[in-house]
């Protein structure tokens, strides 16, 4: 039986990657669930390594044989509105169903809770094999990851409250959007006073572009402070379905990912509870949950790459032309060797991103019982600026590649892949979306643009050289760096911001190739007969990428900027 | 109410995915080239007892199965999936039953673990495709059967009130408990295995199954439930000459590898006549109708 999980060994591959064994044990704190008397709870390394297989064996399972079977008609029947309620698509019940009824919510949440405690590792790869079976409901089934930031600022009496009900599948939503206030979140209006009679806080507004706007519990973004304007007014809320007050008003009709609800809400003094402190829900909350949904994105993105690659290469291998199977053209070999390239070095850099993540919030966890030590402390430090720093280009290569890869996929299907009964199409519609929504490439590069300008990844790009063993493609990504870090220089010196601004892209696309290629290379060092191909594809391209990239920038001043303002 | 269910399982291999190495030279099955899976009739059965379980959490449903200790797999699934435990037939003196031995065996498995309510199984298993299995182990026991069934609506009053398909349409029957049924193919498929449970029962085994240097002993020793039964013929109070090859009147004469070759073809028009006289042709050779 299908099995998307077994079916590509390259995710085993990073699941077993050498600073799991480290990780693992920062998470499961000694093991201590175990002695507890927790029977599902791990007793080692080794069983939980064990544990997180399983898991993605059934999510595998799942994707293959429910998901990805529903996944056309779920795309042709669409979410529904009714009495202001939204009604799912007939298969995305289903599907609902089967995940519930194999126990993958409340992944990532302490056992204690009634969570399975994953790392988040192991959620993106799960979140990467349900996206592959159907993008739109991973939206729905990853949106669950909304209760780490009610895990991590909630009072322990909201979490008590809030976290089983997740963890027996409850769905939730992040309701941030606002017609006026999209990229610019600080100009949300939604109004919330508090209610000094029922001794609650209340919701009164509209929400715009709410991913499965009408879940069972909602973390919602509102302006607590009257007469405020910008971020510092704003504070983060729960609004639980249960108690009323929140009508779909309207669902978007849609380009891609047509299972996952799009609503647009209206909150008619909608009992609420404040989460965490005030005036911090833009500037901590909502950062920390935007960087847990930026990965999210990122797996989908990877999940659908991985699909796209599987069309074009089945289509590939069956269809003849003149005589000769199309697989065999150097034209479609090519695209076919750059897609999966892609695909790996994406990949790579999704699961790098991912433990960056993991490693700083199981300390952080940590730091939730005990102090921590001067040197956990470091660590803690470390990887909380590389989980920062890695985040915003894991998330926008990957939402790229996945378009990419979704347009070779059509590319090679020929006319078949612009007819409607193709699955290639469908998976070009739903990756559209995955490099606009939680903050577009561009602002992905805004993210990013400091730590290429304060030398952060030139660092992280020096520490893998020195780590990766002597080989012929190490010694070809060695000169792009020196051309990637006179290309910095080069921006940094103009001392420009819109220069600056205007060549961002180009250096991020440098800084993220040039570290994708040193992680593939890595991956390729431990595992040839998986990735020695696509790391040589891979490097080549970063080479074609990085001269010309850098030639355009050395080339570049303020002068030219006039030829490229639009009017 | 609550009720002890039994699910009689088959590990299989899967006849489904037959690649060219399936069969040996000899014509036999190469098991080796064909994966090992749970019968999938026995998963619709399995799904019915769940549903049970659901509506009552204190029903017992455990998985029944006779094979060699590998088949210690199809238990583990089903505990997977939401089966309390389950027993595993295994001995010698088992190997090499027809359905008529096998029913047998079960039979006697059966009334060992006593006071069950209801035997549940698959219409019939994809390797043997005999679908005599679970009415022989309802002869044997004595008790009520349905067959073809494709959900079990209700249980009340000591009674199963039960769809089956027939030809042409669907039946609901009623059935005094304790009752075999047999589920069809197009009942409702069986839930995905859970995560929780797996985690929890994943080093279940029987004892057969335990190699010497297993590293997990300790963990079987502190839980039993990772602990699985497993009966031979002595245990189950079996009578070995019904058991296995010397209980089966059934045996494999010759087994030939044939190669299906088109026969001399015919052209006919779309004219009503034509159609006809073939209508007519396939009803004289009984090819349909």
């Amino acid at each position: 039986m299908a099995n998307y999980y077994t079916d590509h060994p390259e995710i085993a591959f990073h699941l077993s990657h050498p600073e799991m064994k480290h990780l693992v044990d920062l998470r499961e704190k000694n093991y201590e669930d175990a002695q507890k008397g927790i029977d599902y709870a791990p007793v080692d390394f080794d069983d939980a390594m064990e544990n997180y297989r399983r898991v993605l064996e059934i999510t595998g399972d799942v994707a293959a044989n429910t998901l990805a079977v529903n996944s056309e008609s779920v795309d042709l029947e669409g979410p529904h509105l009714e009495n202001n309620r939204m009604i799912y698509a007939s298969k995305t019940v289903e599907n609902l169903e089967q995940t519930r009824k194999a126990g993958l919510y409340g992944v990532s949440m302490p056992r204690r809770y009634g969570g399975l405690n994953l790392p988040n590792v192991v959620f993106s790869m799960a979140s990467e094999l349900v996206a592959a079976a159907d993008a739109g409901f991973q939206n729905i089934w990853s949106l669950q990851s909304c209760i780490d930031t009610l895990y991590e600022f909630g009072s322990e009496e909201q979490r008590q409250k809030y976290i089983p009900r997740i963890c027996a599948g409850e769905t939730m939503s992040m309701d941030l959007t606002e017609p006026d206030a999209g990229s610019d979140l600080q100009r949300v209006m939604l109004k919330a006073t508090f209610d000094e009679k029922e001794n609650c806080w209340r919701l009164n507004g509209v929400k715009r572009f709410i991913t499965n706007g009408d879940s069972d519990i909602h973390l919602v973004l509102a302006r607590s402070e009257e007469g405020t304007k910008d971020g510092r007014g704003l504070s983060m809320f729960i609004y639980d379905k249960r108690n009323g007050g929140v009508d779909v008003r309207h669902i978007e009709h849609k380009l891609g990912i047509h299972g996952s609800p799009t609503c647009e809400l209206t909150y008619k003094n909608a009992k609420a509870e404040l989460c965490g402190d005030r005036k911090m829900g833009l500037i901590k909350y909502v950062m920390a949950l935007m960087n847990g949904a930026r990965l999210g994105i990122a797996a989908q993105s990877v999940g659908l790459s991985q699909e796209a690659y599987n069309e074009g290469l089945a289509y590939a291998r069956e269809r003849a032309q003149f005589g000769e199977k199309i697989i065999n053209f150097p034209a479609v070999y090519d695209m076919l060797s750059r897609m999966k390239a892609k695909l790996d070095a994406g990949r790579s850099l999704l699961y790098q991103t991912a433990r960056y993540v993991d490693l700083y919030k199981c300390l952080e966890d940590i730091a939730r019982d005990r102090k921590l030590t001067p040197e956990e402390r470091t660590e803690m430090k470390m990887y909380n600026r590389l989980a920062d720093a890695f985040t915003p280009i894991a998330k926008g290569m990957n939402s790229e590649y996945a378009n990419q890869n979704a347009y070779d996929a059509i590319s090679i299907h020929g006319g078949s892949g612009f007819i409607m009964e193709y699955k290639s199409q469908r998976l070009y519609r739903d990756a559209r979306i995955f490099s606009i929504y939680e903050g577009t490439t561009q602002l992905q590069v805004v993210a990013a643009v400091r730590y290429i300008t304060n030398g952060t990844y030139l660092q992280v790009m020096r520490d893998m050289m020195a780590k990766t063993p002597d080989c012929e493609l190490k010694n070809r990504v060695a000169p792009l760096i020196d051309l990637y870090e006179k290309a910095v220089a080069y921006v940094n010196d103009a001392n420009n911001q819109e220069v600056h601004d205007f060549l961002a892209r180009r250096l991020y696309d440098m800084t993220c190739e040039i570290i994708m290629s040193l992680l593939i290379i890595d991956d390729a060092s431990r595992a040839p007969e998986l990735f020695e191909k696509s790391a040589n594809v891979y490097v080549r391209m970063t080479e074609e990428d990085v001269c010309a990239k850098s030639y355009y920038v050395m080339h570049f001043t303020e002068a030219d900027l006039a030829a490229f303002r639009a009017e | 109410m609550s009720l002890k269910i039994v699910v009689l399982a088959k590990q299989v291999p899967d006849t489904r995915n037959v690649g060219k190495d399936a069969m040996t030279a000899e014509g036999t099955v190469n098991r080796a080239a064909l994966p090992a899976i749970f019968n999938p009739e026995d998963l619709n059965a399995l799904e019915q007892a769940l549903r049970l379980k659901e509506q009552d959490a204190d029903t017992f449903v455990g998985i029944l199965t006779m094979g060699p200790p590998r088949a210690g797999e199809v238990i583990r699934e089903g505990m997977f999936r939401g089966a309390d435990t389950g027993w595993l037939l295994t001995d010698r003196l088992f190997a090499g039953a027809d359905t008529l031995a096998t029913s047998y065996a079960l039979a006697t498995a059966i009334k060992k673990i006593g006071g069950v309510d209801l035997v549940i199984g698959g219409r019939q298993a994809i390797d043997g495709d005999t679908a005599q299995v679970g009415p022989q182990v309802a002869q044997k026991l004595g008790l009520n059967q349905v067959t073809y069934a494709e959900e079990i609506l209700k249980i009340e009053n000591g009674k199963a009130t039960i769809r089956r398909l027939i030809d042409g349409g669907v039946e609901v029957v009623e059935a005094p408990l304790p009752l075999v049924v047999t589920v069809n193919g197009s009942a409702a498929e069986c839930r995905p295995a859970n995560a929780k449970r797996v985690m929890k029962y994943k080093y279940a085994a029987c004892p057969l199954e335990v190699a010497p240097e297993d590293t997990r002993k300790g963990l079987r020793e502190e839980r039993p439930y990772l602990n699985l039964t497993q009966w031979s013929v002595a245990d189950v109070d079996g009578d070995p000459q019904q058991c296995g090859l010397s209980g089966s009147p059934t045996k494999v004469k010759e087994v030939q590898s044939i190669a299906f070759q088109a026969k001399e073809s015919k052209t006919l028009s779309g004219s009503d006549a034509d159609v006809e006289g073939l209508i007519k042709e396939l009803l004289n050779e009984k090819i349909i109708g």
